[in-house]
């Protein structure tokens, strides 16, 4: 049984879906996110967050896995201001859709100062709302930069609980900023650009196993939906007590998730669509 | 958990059958990758990306402790102020800037 609490479904086919529960999937959490193209209006993303909170739950159901999801506009589409700004106002709504648990995965992408602003607007709709908080840092050589520069951003305004904000696709050289901060730290399993399952494994041997999870991020992109799975077999592989594997795959996502009152792993009858 | 921080629970000879035949395929892999750059045609100016790599696998032959941390940071940004503008959508994997 396991929860993956970081992975994109609308990219995915039912099949995956399938898969994962055979997996011993029950609870997946879809932040928003970039789709691979710009959308060309703000309408697009009212598509995409009733996507996210209307139809992938009921694509889940059909396999007893609880479907939630996160709001924002990704910072890969946060460059025009205007137009960010537009698609920010949107959100308050869907943050009183039933399967939604916060704010996310907002952050940077290429540190830009718009991005940053963007981020901050991101932060300030978050405190409004008191919505929990996914963070997305940086791909590859603009991690340790743009994690520096979010974490900060988070300490100078100053208004959100550390604890209810978990910082996403940490690697070896950006996890230490972030537990030692307080907040939770994600661990993406991707197959080339972020952490192989032996890494991830290396970083909970290093750091521990409180405040962390793995994912898969699972996208349109090269990746993979089976990676929590495929995680958990390392850490059995590499000798780890099955309570530390439970807490890492389970435990910990449901201790984080479960700050908002939207989050269910409770076991859920597949309804066959 | 059940063993102290930053102690696996295997211990070197296990740890060793488990990893060795796939850290063995990865170290051909770099090797292969070289020969084939320096086969090719087209510009022979060093490429910073290539370069990086090679910078890195002199740190992983050091014999100093976080080599994978010491890896990441050499190839990340070290800039501390936002970017004017986002410079495209993807990064490259490692800074052009040359490191001394
Ligand atoms: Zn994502």
């Amino acid at each position: 049984m396991y929860i993956d609490p970081h992975i994109h479904m609308v990219s995915r086919t039912t099949d995956d879906y399938a898969r994962m529960a055979v997996a011993g999937c029950v609870a997946v959490t879809e932040p928003a996110f970039w789709a691979g193209f710009d959308r060309s209006s703000p309408a697009g993303f009212q598509d995409y967050f009733r996507q996210l909170t209307e139809t992938e739950p009921r694509r889940a159901a059909a396999y007893g896995i609880r479907h939630h999801s996160w709001i924002c506009i990704n910072p890969k589409e946060a460059e025009d201001h205007g137009f960010a700004r537009e698609v920010m106002s949107m959100i308050p709504a869907f943050l009183e859709r039933p399967n939604v648990l916060g704010v996310g995965e907002i952050g940077l992408n290429r540190n830009s100062r718009t991005e940053l602003a963007v981020f901050e607007e991101h932060l300030e709709i978050a405190a409004k709302h008191n919505a929990l908080v996914l963070i997305h840092t940086p791909h590859l050589e603009d991690k340790l930069k743009g994690t520096r520069l979010i974490l900060d951003a988070i300490r100078a305004h100053g208004k959100l609980d550390p604890a209810r904000i978990l910082v996403d696709h940490v690697e070896e050289h950006t996890v230490r900023l972030v537990l030692e901060r307080g907040f939770w730290a994600g661990m993406t399993l991707y197959p080339d650009t972020k952490c192989t399952a032996a890494r991830a494994v290396d970083i909970i041997e290093m750091h521990g196993t409180n405040r962390i999870w793995i994912n898969s991020a699972g996208d349109w992109g090269h990746s993979d939906p089976l990676a929590v799975p495929k995680a958990v077999l390392s850490m059995r592989a590499r000798g780890h007590t099955a309570a530390d594997i439970h807490k890492i795959s389970f435990d910990n996502p449901r201790a984080f998730l479960s700050q908002s009152k939207n989050f269910s792993a409770e076991p859920l009858r597949p309804t066959v669509a | 958990m059940s063993t102290p921080a930053g102690t696996p629970p295997l211990d070197r000879k296990a740890l060793i059958d488990l990893g060795f035949i796939e850290a063995r395929a990865k170290v051909l892999d770099i090797a292969a990758f070289l020969d084939r750059l320096d086969r090719a045609g087209g510009d022979a100016t060093p490429d910073f990306r290539v370069e990086a790599i090679r910078a890195a696998l002199r740190i992983a032959l050091e014999t100093s402790p976080a080599r994978a941390e010491r890896i990441l940071k050499s190839w990340s940004d070290p800039t501390t102020e936002p970017a004017a503008r986002a410079d495209g959508k993807a990064a490259r994997g490692v800074h052009p800037t040359p490191k001394t």
